[in-house]
């Protein structure tokens, strides 16, 4: 049973008007869109969409079983042509920060595989993937140490700070940093950059980020008890 | 008995030499590995350089080459990066294609070179929309004992700084190409991006410049690449959680550090004569 977040236009406008330099854009996503796979979502922040599947704890091939924990795997499809180093690197960032999210312990010898499908990527293409990834888990509910989300931030030339940048100012931008952090004490899970920036513009940057990280995971937590309020 | 315990609780022998701040190499936790840097060490490459970081060696050869530009961005040279990891290096690999760190790696020294823009790819036009330099940085590992991604970021400076390329004319009129081997021309490189990595050991440690030994029981791992007093990149793809002190921390090293390594490269880059 998919459950749909109710996002009122009247709502989506008024936020897309305020959309200041220092607020995140709109976020809708709908849990178990797919019937096949054990938890899957779509996550959409602003323009850019991802579509996320998540498939385990199940089967593992013995070449990558681990006696005392979970093989945990991540496939990142690209919106056209073939995985390139690119992809694999972005594969690799996301298979790592979930890796630390979930609890792997619990079920040694069997695979968790999360299928991430590049639906549209108009900016903060990474912090989009994550928390799709993330919403996927929880509806699969594969058990986690926590929740993760993540947050982007384009520093332009003149040093000024826009949160979760679209394409056109992530392609201006002299430096765009991706933080995630957890849900439990805030700390930073992974961050990813790219550019140069200083120090004191990696302080800000962290620090409105995690302030914006608190709105996603209430989302998290709306949309979640919306969907089990339905199914109830 | 000491080495037993190390093959079979290799955790344990760690935390009681780390209990007493030091690491069984007889190193603090903050403290780094002896670099040893040759730089120019193969002759038919137009830039080379060996480095060794501890046990670690990674040789980087830089060969240039001639081709037309892309339609879209007529003044643009290709810079192409290419880490291999063969078996020869470690067990962990195996012949064939490259494999996900293999080009994990790759990929991260191409951002390294977009990011810091120590060789900006318009330096490598020789006549826009007709004729740009290729060059095909070729980083081999030849023994890794962990910590490579460093050891392959001093290689690729070091090697593009020690590059000198022939002067290529084109003639406006016929389009024929001429080649001037008696000029030699030194690529323009801006900047001296210098990479630090420190791992997460047991959820709560900082160890600096890891051993193979160490990364593979860490819980997680970050890259600091700093250039002068910018930074360049921080790469912290997931593992462990670290509060933002400890991180803070990790970039106040890695300023000190980058220095110390720029200062390596300089001093190694004066002993050579070309």
């Amino acid at each position: 049973m998919a459950a749909f977040t109710v996002v009122k236009k009247e709502d989506l406008e008024a936020q897309q008007k305020e959309e200041s330099v220092q607020s995140l854009r709109c976020i809708t996503s709908e849990l178990g869109p797919l019937t096949q796979p054990d938890g899957s979502a779509v996550f959409t922040q602003g323009d850019t969409t991802a579509l996320a599947a998540v498939y385990g704890p199940a089967d593992v091939k013995i070449s990558k079983e681990l006696i005392d924990r979970a093989t945990v795997e991540v496939i990142y499809k690209p919106k056209v042509g073939l995985p390139r180093p690119v992809d694999r690197k972005l594969e690799r960032i996301i298979k790592n920060t979930l890796e630390a999210a979930i609890m792997a312990l619990n079920h040694p010898r069997s695979l968790i595989s999360i299928v991430i499908q590049e639906t549209e990527s108009l900016g903060a293409n990474l912090a989009c993937c994550v928390n799709a990834a993330c919403m996927a888990l929880l509806d699969a509910a594969v058990s986690m140490n926590f929740m993760v989300a993540a947050v982007s931030a384009a520093v332009t030339d003149k040093g000024e700070i826009i949160l979760d940048p679209v394409s056109r100012v992530e392609d201006e931008a002299r430096a765009v940093l991706t933080f995630v952090f957890d849900s439990v004490d805030k700390n930073i899970v992974t961050v990813i950059t790219s550019g140069q920036f200083s120090q004191d513009e990696y302080k800000k940057c962290l620090y409105l980020t995690k302030q914006a990280c608190d709105n996603v995971f209430s989302f998290y937590k709306d949309s979640l008890s919306k969907k089990l309020l339905k199914s109830a | 008995m000491a080495e037993e315990i190390r093959i079979v609780q290799p955790k344990e022998y760690y935390k009681r030499f780390l209990e007493k701040d030091v690491r069984p190499d007889n190193r603090e936790l903050a403290e780094f590995r002896p670099v040893v840097l040759n730089i120019g060490c193969v002759t038919t490459a137009e830039g080379s350089a060996l480095i060794k970081i501890g046990n670690t060696t990674v040789i980087c050869g830089v060969k240039a080459e001639l081709a037309k530009p892309d339609a879209d961005q007529p003044k643009d040279g290709f810079i192409v990066p290419n880490v291999e990891l063969p078996p020869l290096c470690s067990s962990n690999f195996r012949p064939g294609p490259p494999g996900e760190q293999a080009q994990v790696l790759s990929q991260t020294m191409a951002d390294v070179i977009a990011d810091s823009q120590c060789l900006l790819s318009e330096s490598l036009c020789i006549c826009p929309g007709k004729l740009v330099w290729v060059l095909h940085i070729d980083l081999v590992c030849l023994d890794y004992d962990g910590n490579v991604m460093d050891a392959c970021m001093v290689a690729l400076v070091s090697a593009l700084r020690n590059t000198v390329l022939p002067k290529v004319t084109v003639d406006e009129e016929t389009g024929d190409i001429q080649t001037d081997p008696t000029t030699r021309v030194p690529l323009q490189v801006t900047c001296c991006p210098v990479a630090t990595t420190f791992i997460v050991f047991d959820n709560k440690l900082l160890l600096v410049d890891p051993t193979r030994e160490e990364e593979s029981m860490a819980t997680g791992a970050v890259t600091i690449v700093t250039e002068g007093d910018n930074l360049c990149s921080i790469y912290k793809p997931g593992g462990t959680p670290l509060t933002e002190n400890q991180i803070d921390n990790c970039i106040e090293r890695a300023f000190t550090h980058g220095r110390e390594v720029c200062r390596l490269i300089e001093d190694t880059l004066l002993s050579v004569d070309r």
